[in-house]
């Protein structure tokens, strides 16, 4: 029976570093170039060409580990790690093994269960491989008859995140999945871009039973590009292992893909034994000296966590746990927010109503465009000054939709668009009073329904006078001077 | 001293891809069997802790700026390869 | 033509009494004439010579500025990078192998005005020291054309020797540019590791090789080196260190200088004429003012085992790109790896295959610490002993090979007897340090017998001096091969 066996999952992530140029040459790394148009010397390997390390490579994977807690090294180095493939020019990757950059960090995410902290083993630097188009029906490697190699993507600066054995289901992994990236987005490190391959994921699983100290043989499955797929493809893994093991049989240390279409999981067979990749020190490279300074630089540069500044927004803004969850989705959107609080806060008007229309009217509307919040047509401050109107009395909520509709067509400033359109509300007590005179005038027969009892008549009226204001007055006031006059002449 | 068999001759050769003729096969193992037979020498040293030297000196950080410069032209990088197609190198079918 | 030395010909061509292009057509001459005898060249480029020589005679009309080593022609080792111009390490697996990039070196010396001429025979990929190993033919001693050249620089060493160029470059990663330079008589150069970039040498062991210079003279060849070494932002081992001016104190001799002598090289396995010659030299150089130590390098025997286990493992990792998918040689096979090995079987030399199997053996699992790691950690002690020695002594002096040139074939069925002709040139390469080979005499047969010099860390002008020094108080230097 499952709920016998405990599942443990560790993560390896592979995150494409934002810089301009290669880790080793200057080429760039746009993606979507054509074939082989982004290469020279140097990344396709030929000989007698030599790296040079990308002095931005180094500072964004000492961000992005300081990010994740980790313990930066003095000093760390470069290795080789060799194997034959035709996307690997050099026949070897450079990497990292024996002394990776960083180590012994944490994260710490959401679970149902409350915080949770899942413990990272290491962070290193490595470089991409290149591409290859195998020439069959569906891209299949397995029926291609040929494949086409294209070593644009070959050098490009990554970072490898590996996690302890820490996550126990497939959902913790999501939410490791989650918080990772939420982390590299908020260190500006890298576009976490799935289809793009930016950011890759392979899964470490095993089983044991409950109380069992031991780890299980485990399994690594690979080819899962979305965090989706890789939810399916540990719950798929961990049933197929603990079926497994109920039927007598012993988990198989091996790696496994993951085939979205089918749902299911196949064991790469490999004819040959385990890879013996025989790693050792890249003579090309010196070791690399990380000086206090360089170290300190980026912790400065750190910004608030995903985590932290969700707490503060709840504490700060009076947020609910939901709404703090909204804001702080990716950096953009938190300093959006953050900017249209502080200026409403300042304004007096409150910043959990500047939430409302954020995380409601904006983020709906931009994502019926397909639009991020770094593109929205509306600036932060405008938002707090439609929130400040609407607080203020000076328009309606319902007047505030279609000011908010032309600013997001627009980009104007909301008091423009309330003064073009003749929008401003009637709050002026005076001839709200003027009006209700005439309606309670010119209705005697609803106006005697309410006083024998109907209450609820005060609706129609309230209705007739904001027709009569064309929709201007504002309704808080016509309601309370409507009850005053009406009650006022039992 | 060491045993090169014919067995882990066959074994290095498939990690270093190269195929090698029956002749070649057995001197190689008997000329490596030799080899390392003198390399053992290296055994009658105690090194323990002694640190390692990959690396003839070590320097100063040597670094460069993340710049794009301009690469290579793409005729330039296709125009030795033994097999094209759609401007990619293409090798034959990859059996995993 | 032949009796001139870089330097006066370069003087003579800028007093314009002689053309870049004469003196460019002369040394082709004398390639045509000569080479068939010693096989020093694998590919000539008299277009690329001459437009280079009439480049220079150009500017020199104009009363433009020339470079350093205008109009001298020089011969190159086919393991640097020429751009479009065949580079192949003497290898099948690269023949007609045009790079699209320049080795820094070769900008080097064309930014100096330097005159290329061709592509000079080594052992394949560096892998040698007889160059038996080239996969096209072997090159010929010119004192003796039924003896090897040495190797791995041994077109270079060939190329100098008899005449046909006064200047080349070559690599040294066990003794390739000072074994050769000693069995043809020459003098060669293997500076500090770092103080010349690597970029567009194709790798035979990263963490040992270093380009450096040959020449007839101790004079010509710091010309050279003044013009190839420096910082280049290409190859991160490469040091920024200012590059003080070699020849400046070149003349300044030897007083108070103390001189090491590693007993260690100079016992068993050392040829006796060779013992005496280097004997002489040593009381030549006591006599010019030096003083003469004996000091020790304890771990001496350790360093051939060392050696040949750090730089197979690095070169089992640097030529396993050769693989038939971007360049080279492709043998057609049906799938990848059948290809894969295909191509490795065909394009590769038993030795460079023996090398890359010992490499790829002390780096796989379960032998890495008994070999490779155990051969780095010996690494270390060999330093100790140089730094231990250099306590003692400003230079330590030795000579540069166990025996004179020796017969081709002699050695080629025994790859052990082979390796142990590098024993007293590999500790430089373990170190980093540098080291020089300059002529001290002739064997019985008329064989050049070579003296090595190693100098601290990055003080290739003690070395420059103390071999300066030593040919301005001998003329072996000057005696030329016979060649028809």
């Amino acid at each position: 029976m499952s709920q016998d066996y405990e599942i443990v999952i560790g993560l390896e992530v592979h995150v494409e570093l934002s810089t301009a140029s290669k880790i080793f040459c200057g080429c760039p790394t746009t993606f979507g170039a054509e074939p082989n148009t982004q290469v020279c010397p140097v990344c396709l390997g030929l000989p007698g060409t030599l790296p040079v390390l990308n002095q931005q490579v180094l500072t964004f994977a000492i961000r992005a580990a300081l990010a994740c807690n980790c313990q930066i090294a003095q000093h760390t180095k470069f290795d080789r790690k060799n194997y034959f493939y035709p996307d690997l020019p050099k026949a070897y990757q450079i990497s990292q093994y024996d002394m990776p950059l960083a180590e012994h960090g944490s994260i710490s995410i959401d679970t149902t269960q409350g915080e949770k902290s899942i413990g990272i083993t290491r962070v290193h630097l490595e470089e991409d491989a290149g591409k290859l188009v195998h020439q069959s029906q569906g891209g299949q490697i397995g029926t291609a008859a040929s494949s086409l190699a294209d070593y644009n993507r070959t050098g490009v600066p990554l970072i490898e995140i590996v996690s302890e054995p820490d996550l126990r289901s497939a959902d913790e992994a999501y939410a490791y999945l989650t918080a990772l990236k939420e982390i590299l987005l908020y260190t500006k490190v890298s576009d976490c871009n799935m289809e793009e391959g930016s950011l890759r994921c392979d899964a470490n699983i095993s089983v044991r039973p409950r109380g069992q100290e031991a780890l299980g043989t485990k399994a690594e499955l690979k080819n899962m590009n979305s965090f989706k797929n890789i939810r399916d493809a540990i719950e798929y893994e961990a049933k197929r292992q603990i079926r497994v093991l109920e039927e007598g049989g012993k988990v198989e240390q091996e790696t496994r893909l993951w085939d979205a279409d089918k749902g299911t999981s196949h064991s790469m067979r490999s004819k040959e034994e385990a890879h013996d990749y025989r790693y050792f020190p890249e003579p090309d490279l010196p070791v690399v000296y990380l000086s206090e300074k360089m170290i300190a630089d980026q912790q400065q540069q750190l910004p608030e966590m995903p985590q932290a500044r969700r707490h503060r927004f709840q504490k700060e803004y009076g947020l609910s746990e939901y709404d703090a969850g909204v804001c702080t989705m990716s950096p953009a959107m938190a300093e959006y927010f953050e900017d249209a609080a502080k200026k409403a806060v300042s304004a007096k008007v409150s910043a959990k109503t500047v939430c409302n229309w954020i995380t409601v009217e904006l983020q709906g509307k931009l994502k019926a465009d397909g639009k991020e919040i770094s593109n929205s047509p509306i600036a932060s401050g405008q938002m707090a000054e439609l929130t400040r109107l609407i607080e203020r009395g000076k328009i309606s909520g319902k007047m505030g939709k279609d000011v908010f509709a032309d600013m997001y067509v627009t980009g104007k400033d909301p008091e423009v668009i309330v003064q073009e359109k003749g929008l401003s509300q009637i709050s002026n007590s005076d001839e709200i009073l003027k009006m209700v005179a005439a309606i309670i005038a010119a209705n005697p027969n609803p106006v005697a329904e309410y006083k024998s009892g109907k209450t609820q008549t005060i609706g129609f009226l309230v209705g007739q006078v904001m027709k009569a204001s064309q929709g201007q007055a504002n309704p808080k006031l016509v309601n309370q001077i409507l009850r005053d006059c009406l009650d006022k002449n039992i | 001293m060491p045993e090169i068999t014919d067995k882990t001759v066959e074994k290095i050769a498939r990690l270093a891809n190269l195929q090698l003729a029956p002749d070649e096969s057995g001197r190689f193992s008997e000329q490596l069997e030799k080899i390392l037979g003198y390399m053992h020498k290296l055994n009658q040293l105690d090194t323990t802790n002694v640190p390692q030297t990959a690396q003839a000196r070590q320097g100063r950080n040597i670094w460069r700026a993340d710049v794009v410069v301009p690469g290579l032209e793409r005729e330039a990088v296709l125009a030795e390869a033994p097999d094209v197609q759609d401007y990619g190198f293409r090798v034959p079918r990859i059996i995993e | 033509m032949r009796e001139l030395s870089a330097k006066q010909i370069h003087e003579k061509i800028i007093a314009k009494e002689i053309t870049a292009t004469a003196v460019c057509e002369a040394a082709l001459q004398r390639i045509h004439s000569t080479d068939s005898q010693v096989k020093a060249f694998l590919a000539v480029d008299e277009q690329g010579a001459l437009a280079a020589a009439k480049a220079v005679d150009r500017k020199l009309a104009k009363n433009e500025p020339v470079g350093p080593l205008a109009g001298v022609p020089i011969a190159l080792k086919d393991n640097l990078c020429t751009k479009g111009f065949p580079t192949t390490c003497a290898s099948k697996i690269l023949a007609g192998w045009k790079p699209p990039y320049q080795a820094t070196v070769v900008e080097r010396v064309r930014a100096a005005d330097a005159v290329p001429v061709g592509k000079v025979n080594m052992d394949e990929f560096a892998m040698g020291s007889s160059c038996e190993n080239s996969a096209f033919f072997p090159s010929n001693n010119p004192w003796n054309q039924e003896c090897v050249s040495g190797g791995s620089s041994g077109g270079s060493a060939v190329a100098v020797a008899s005449g046909m160029v006064p200047l080349a470059l070559g690599s040294d990663t066990g003794g390739s540019i000072r074994q050769p330079a000693s069995l043809c008589g020459i003098v060669g150069i293997k500076p500090t590791y770092g103080r010349v970039s690597r970029y567009g040498l194709i790798a035979y062991a990263s963490s040992l090789d270093q380009i450096g210079p040959l020449a007839q003279s101790v004079e010509d060849a710091a010309m050279l080196l003044q013009v190839i070494a420096g910082c280049d932002q290409k190859d991160s081992t490469c040091t920024d260190m200012a590059v003080p001016n070699y020849t400046e104190q070149m003349q300044s001799g030897i007083k108070g200088l103390t001189i090491g002598l590693p007993q260690e090289y100079f016992s068993e396995g050392l040829d006796p004429e060779v013992k005496a010659a280097v004997e002489q030299a040593k009381q030549v150089l006591q006599d010019a003012g030096a003083r003469l130590v004996e000091v020790t390098l304890p771990h001496t025997e350790y360093s051939l085992a060392t050696y040949y286990l750090i730089a197979t493992a690095e070169a089992s990792s640097n030529l396993a790109r050769y693989d038939g998918v971007q360049y080279g040689l492709r043998a057609e096979a049906d799938n990848l790896i059948a290809m894969y090995k295909a191509t490795r079987a065909q394009g590769f030399g038993a030795e460079v295959k023996r090398r890359i199997m010992l490499g790829t053996y002390a780096l796989s699992a379960g032998y890495y610490d008994a070999y490779y790691k155990k051969a780095l950690q010996v690494r270390t002690l060999i330093q100790r002993d140089f730094t231990e020695a250099f306590n003692k002594c400003d230079i330590i002096l030795t000579p540069t090979s166990p025996t004179v040139a020796f017969r081709r074939g002699e050695k080629t069925e025994d790859p052990l007897a082979m390796y142990l002709s590098d024993i007293y040139t590999i500790s430089a390469n373990l170190t980093g340090l540098p080291g020089i080979s300059i002529p001290c005499g002739f064997n019985s047969e008329g064989l050049p017998i070579g003296l090595q010099l190693i100098g601290k860390v990055f003080d290739e002008q003690m070395l420059l001096r103390t071999a300066q020094t030593y040919q301005s108080h001998t003329d072996w230097h000057t005696k030329r091969p016979i060649l028809a």
